[in-house]
């Protein structure tokens, strides 16, 4: 059987749900054997490729890169999963939704700096007035919640998917915990 | 329990079982083992059928029924769990999600919450409405207690159990709709009000982190409910 072009991608969140993901601990090695990652914060591969199995999606929709990245992924992934409550709920990052986008500039670039209070405009991603979850922006197949998702529900999810199956999950995680 | 009461027989779910005559169908339904979901309901407080969680069919009426103020009937037929109830169920919460900000990863009740117990009990993996994202005051000024507007359900727990229980009517709720939100006397600082008797029943009642006690860090947060009946019962008693 040919293994399963896997990949991972990180938005808008704290990379959290990225090292849940390797808190699998030695589980990587069975998953390791039946897939390819083929792209991922992982691995060193810069374009996202073509023909994905599936696509674990970190983090929220926050920037205009955000949002070209999870066309990209869509496009081209059969699967993709909401991986963790950044990307389901828009959780933190989407804390900044209910103050408007300049007071967040002002906080986060002169307010809270020593030196060089300046917004930045060059070779940074436009920011978007709201952060959104993934599935307002685009269609997505499985929701899997958790601040991050265990380590546990992370392999379930997978292992059942390469079988073939539609893992169940919301026995196995929640939002927060 | 008084003769007038008389004993009425209805199905649940298909299943015969009989009731007092003034019970509710969440009542008997519990006595049953039936499950119903609640947020506002409290056993101990007076039910007000606002959250909406506890609908349910009832045969030979269209309407949905709130089931914790709905009184049984002789030979009622009640459906506690079809598919549009379910259905409807999932879009209230989620309606419920998307109308505040409850970041349950940043809450000084993530783990010990009824609304996130809930979206997990029934199956409620993603909100599809957008979300409003309003902007919510804290009120800290209270010595002991704060509420975090942004985690408040407008379930009125609070609101029940410092007028039914304590007696002492701090709680009460301003605006309307959507705009709604609960008070301290007349929408002064906790800090400030002199109804308030720092007895801390409403942090306990409050399904989610929206009150809660300083100083206690998240997983904390521990409510503890069980006073409540008793404390009714007793009120009931005395007067
Ligand atoms: S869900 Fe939690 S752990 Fe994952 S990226 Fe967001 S903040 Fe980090
Ligand atoms: S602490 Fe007691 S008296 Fe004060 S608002 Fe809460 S229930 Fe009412
Ligand atoms: S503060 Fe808590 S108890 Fe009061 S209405 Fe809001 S959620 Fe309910």
């Amino acid at each position: 059987m040919s293994k399963a072009r896997v990949a991972t991608i990180w938005l808008d969140g704290c990379s959290g749900c990225h090292m849940s993901f390797l808190d699998m601990d030695e589980a990587l090695l069975d998953i390791a054997e039946k897939i390819d990652l083929v792209y991922s914060p992982y691995v060193d591969i810069k374009e996202f490729p073509s023909d994905v199995d599936v696509t674990l999606v970190e983090g929220a929709v926050s920037s205009r890169e955000d949002l070209e990245k999870i066309q990209k992924v869509r496009e081209n992934s059969n699967l993709v999963i909401a991986f963790g409550d950044c990307a389901v709920t828009g959780n933190v990052p989407a804390m900044r939704n209910s103050f408007p986008l300049e007071s967040v500039f002002e906080r986060a670039y002169k307010e809270n700096v020593t030196v060089q209070e300046t917004v930045p405009t060059e070779t940074v991603p436009e920011l978007f007035e709201k952060v959104r979850p993934v599935h307002e922006v685009i269609n997505v197949d499985l929701h899997m919640q958790g601040c991050p998702p265990p380590a546990e529900t992370i392999k379930y999810a997978l292992t059942e998917i390469l079988e073939g199956r539609t893992p169940e999950l919301t026995d196995k995680t929640r939002f927060g915990k | 329990m008084a003769s007038r009461t008389k004993v009425k027989t209805l199905t649940i779910d298909g299943k015969r079982v009989g009731a007092r005559g003034d019970a509710t169908i969440l009542e008997v339904a519990r006595e049953h083992d039936v499950y119903i979901p609640t947020l506002c309901f409290l056993e101990g407080l007076r039910p007000n059928g606002g959250c909406r969680m506890c609908i349910v069919e009832i045969e030979g009426s269209n309407k949905l029924q709130p089931s914790c103020v709905t009184q049984v009937y002789e030979g009622m037929e009640v459906h506690t769990d079809s598919e549009r109830i379910q259905n409807y169920r999932k879009k209230i919460l989620q309606l419920i999600f998307s109308e505040r900000n409850h970041v349950c990863s940043v809450c000084v009740s993530n783990g010990n919450c009824e609304l996130q117990d809930t979206a997990q009990k029934l199956g409620m993996d993603h909100v599809e409405y957008p979300y409003l994202y309003p902007h919510m005051e804290v009120d800290a000024t209270h010595d002991r207690f704060a509420v975090d507007h942004n985690r408040c359900i407008m379930c009125t727990r609070c609101v029940r159990v410092c007028e039914g229980v304590e007696g002492a009517y701090t709680w009460d709720i301003a605006n309307r709709g959507i705009n709604a939100k609960v008070i301290t006397d007349l929408n002064q600082d906790w800090g400030d009000s002199e109804t308030c008797t720092s007895c801390g029943k409403c942090v306990q009642v409050c399904p989610t982190g929206a009150l809660f006690e300083k100083g206690k860090a998240v997983a904390e947060m521990k409510k503890t409910r069980q006073f409540l009946p008793y404390l009714s019962v007793m009120r009931e008693e005395e007067e």
